[in-house]
């Protein structure tokens, strides 16, 4: 949509349609978090809509076109973030007023701004709206829940309500597409006008004191301005400015102790003076149907356990329902592997498109299902209004450790994966908690994980039982998602009193009425996150799938002559109990190829460091190819040990090949306790390029991925040498 | 409160008295309905219980306590609202009834 809305063509044919508008126009949609906001945007732009943040920052800069009126060309429509006021200090407060005063490049400020305001919830909704009015634009009110404030006794005069905003009030119902064409004809009647500001006024002497500060006459701009400098929550930078504004704040405070809350209070003041004109309250239900759901939702008993449940439900269907498209894509892959490997000849162009492109890529669009199927959940549960139930049930256990309740549910969806885990941090307001949950998202035993515990578990642990029935297996692999957890707390607990100090975060959050979930706005939902999964982790990924393709490709063996037949030998006797296999010569020169490559010698240069943690250069390839994704560590072993390359057939000969195992000096290479120091390895090293590159997008900066890969592998590398010397010393082997 | 109930009648006035005292929100029991007298504090938290219109005059009902006993949710102006026992503390209020 964006090439439509700024080609130029366009923009020249609206000129000859109409001299006046030059541009398209720009109208900004604000309103408050839950108002039915994100409806009426879908409505009015259908999905003609681009997602993407605003620069430096990670607030969703939402853009959509308006079709007005036939012929013209669409308006540009600004989605501002949900929002209950735009005076803090907030990013997405200062983003919405940038919106607002035209700060944001190639956006001019807008023509008009629809305020959209929540019926049930009038005064509160207004509110915001007493501010819109201050910026100098026209304002229309879109009323939206006319029906459901009906149903609760409100009968709303909206000829009322207008007069005394003097703004037009356009009663909407976005999903029945009622009062769309109202709304179009107010916004293309309005453009163009100024604004009225707002009615509200202080006492005497605050305005006397405000007047002071004015700046350029008197106007309603002026004064909002010498407002949010009298009663905002800094200085002006200006210092002479500053001193003013401080010895006028001062004199204000001798007056009043709570002066900074005049505004506030006045602004209510008229509000309720208006709604009390506006509104006719009849007899009201003595409960509403969200008090009744809530009874059992958030019960004391019952509460949690259905959200157990509920999150049992998540998990189990992106574990189970998402086999099928990722095995899917996975084979996709493949055969396009095997179709572009048909088509070239072997070569060194083939290997980097085959191993290193589509196989990489390949690895990471394979996580895609995953994630569309939690953000199809994640939508659901937050537009019906249970995440902020979630929040409210979890925050006591979530305080513990410094964290919001909102942390809740990317740390559990963290347990399927990582990525989309710490994409939905972004309901965390606070900058800094939200940095800590991300810092500890990836302890959460991803799905990723699992083939490395299996083949681990299949090959040292398997078949053994506890007290007889409880199978030794399954309970290392619940040890290793519990150790996860226990380091997650411990870093959370010494993050929020170290380097992300923060006081505990304040919960004053809003528990929206429940609602039936709007698939158009689910959909768009999923989209969005998929596009910039795809778009901005795919880039990244390509980059060091190729770089790591290179590393375990060069400097190269030539195909053509045999390998040198002293490490073939030294390879053949390591491996002598390895079966057979039909394409023998093929695996020898893989592994061979391996040994001689940049990621061979780096695993052989490593080997001293990793020895103390009972790994061998073999393993230590394998670690290395795993920092790009953890579950490479099964291919990259099987390539290591000559086990082919048909996965499917092979895992059983891996496990064999694993057992069998020797180093040079003929002891076996892989112990249970090897294998437990690998497993423990692997629940706590940070060993996701995907992961890296989503902690780079989200904080913006590669000051915290850098900082991950370092504290995680610090504190993988000690957890493992401490189960692996340790369990020496306690006689284990 | 409950000591207030259950003055005998005569000390009526002096009821009325006990409950016009502004206490904070988060000593009241569940499901009682009390007005707000005022916000204390200065930061961020004040400002927000402001806009989102827990400002003096306002009626607030409390809804119930997470199961923790921490937060606790009440209702103010047709909305539901999610608060920290901390929070609450500083919201001030006049018993109704």
């Amino acid at each position: 949509m964006s090439s439509v809305l700024e080609s130029p063509s366009l923009k020249a044919s609206a000129k000859n349609v109409k001299p006046l508008q030059a541009r398209p126009l720009v109208i900004a949609l604000g309103g408050n978090p839950n108002a039915g906001k994100t409806t009426l945007f879908n409505a009015l732009t259908g999905l003609r809509q681009k997602v993407a943040n605003y620069p430096g920052v990670t607030v969703e800069r939402k853009e959509g076109a308006w079709s007005l009126n036939a012929g013209a060309p669409p308006a540009r429509l600004i989605d501002l973030p949900g929002l209950y006021s735009l005076d803090a200090a907030s990013i997405d407060e200062q983003i919405a007023r940038d919106v607002l005063t035209g700060k944001i490049p190639n956006l001019p400020a807008p023509d008009v701004i629809v305020a959209v305001v929540d019926a049930t919830n009038l005064e509160r909704n207004l509110y915001l709206v007493t501010q819109l009015l201050e910026y100098g634009r026209p304002v229309i009110i879109a009323l939206t829940m006319v029906d459901l404030a009906e149903k609760r006794g409100l009968e709303i005069d909206e000829k009322q309500l207008a007069e005394s905003f003097g703004v037009p009030v356009i009663p909407v119902t976005a999903h029945q597409r009622l009062g769309i064409d109202a709304l179009s004809s107010a916004v293309l009647k309005a453009a163009g006008g100024k604004g009225k500001g707002a009615g509200w006024r202080l006492s005497d002497s605050s305005e006397r004191e405000l007047m002071a500060l004015m700046e350029g006459g008197e106007d309603y701009v002026n004064r909002h301005a010498a407002l949010r400098e009298l009663y905002g929550e800094e200085l002006p930078s200006d210092e002479e400015r500053a001193r003013a504004v401080k010895s006028a704040r001062e004199r204000l405070a001798q007056a009043n102790a709570n002066w900074w809350q005049e505004p506030l209070l006045a602004r209510y003041d008229w509000i309720e003076n208006i709604s009390s004109k506006a509104v006719r309250k009849h007899a009201t239900p003595s409960m509403t149907t969200t008090e009744r759901i809530d009874y059992i939702l958030t019960h004391k008993f019952f509460g949690p356990l259905i959200l157990i449940a509920v999150m049992l439900l998540v998990f189990q269907t992106i574990f189970s329902w998402a086999t099928l498209p990722m095995d899917l894509i996975d084979k996709g892959f493949g055969r396009l592997g095997d179709a572009v490997g048909g088509m070239l000849a072997p070569g060194l162009l083939r290997d980097l498109l085959v191993d290193g492109i589509i196989a990489g890529v390949g690895g990471v669009v394979v996580f895609l299902p995953q994630i569309l199927l939690l953000f199809f959940f994640i939508a659901i549960l937050e537009d019906t209004g249970y995440m902020a139930r979630a929040a409210f049930l979890m925050d006591r256990l979530m305080r513990g450790v410094g964290l919001h309740g909102k942390a809740f549910m990317p740390l559990l969806s963290s347990f399927a994966c990582a990525i989309p885990g710490i994409m939905a941090t972004r309901t965390i307001e606070n900058p800094k908690d939200r940095i800590a949950t991300i810092m500890i998202a990836p302890f959460m035993s991803c799905s990723a994980r699992l083939p490395v515990y299996t083949l681990m578990i299949a090959a040292f642990f398997s078949g053994r039982k506890l007290f007889g029935f409880l199978s030794i297996g399954a309970l290392m692999i619940m040890a290793m998602y519990l150790l996860g957890i226990a380091v997650a707390i411990c870093v959370a607990w010494v993050l929020k009193r170290t380097i992300l100090k923060a006081p505990t975060p304040p919960l004053v959050l809003e528990l929206p009425p429940y609602r039936v979930p709007n698939f158009l706005t689910i959909l768009q939902m999923m989209l969005s996150r998929a596009m910039l999964f795809l778009k901005r982790a795919g880039t990244v990924i390509l980059a060091i799938s190729i770089i790591l393709w290179a590393l375990a490709t060069f400097p190269r063996i030539s195909p053509a002559s045999p390998a040198s037949p002293s490490s073939l030998s030294s390879q053949s006797s390591s491996q002598d109990s390895t079966d057979s296999q039909d394409s023998e010569s093929e695996t020898d020169l893989h592994g061979e190829q391996l040994r001689q490559s940049y990621a061979g010698r780096a695993g052989r240069l490593i080997e001293p460091v990793i020895k103390p943690l009972g790994f061998d250069w073999k393993m230590g390839v394998a670690l290395i190819s795993s920092f790009a994704a953890r579950e490479t560590l099964v291919s990259t072993l099987s390539v290591i040990y000559n086990v082919g390359n048909d996965e499917e057939s092979s895992s059983n000969s891996l496990v064999n090949a694993v057992r069998d195992a020797k180093k040079e000096d003929g002891t076996p290479a892989w112990t249970p306790l090897v294998a437990l120091s690998m497993m423990v390895f692997f629940v706590l090293a940070m060993q996701c390029m995907s992961t890296v590159a989503i902690v780079r997008r989200e904080t913006n900066s590669w000051r915290w991925p850098l900082f991950m890969i370092a504290y995680m592998t610090v504190l993988a590398y000690i957890a493992s040498f401490i189960t692996y010397q340790g369990g020496r010393l306690l006689g284990f082997s | 409160m409950e000591l207030a109930e259950n003055l005998p009648p005569f000390l009526g006035t002096i009821t009325e008295q006990i409950k016009s005292i502004p206490r904070s929100l988060d000593i009241l029991p569940i499901g009682a309905t009390a007005r707000v007298t005022g916000v204390s504090g200065s930061g961020a938290v004040a400002r927000r219980l402001l806009e989102m219109g827990v400002v003096p005059g306002a009626p607030v009902r409390i809804i119930k306590a997470a199961p923790l006993g921490d937060p606790i949710e009440v209702r103010v102006r047709g909305y539901h609202l999610a608060l920290r026992r901390t929070e609450a503390q500083t919201i001030m209020v006049s018993s109704e009834q």
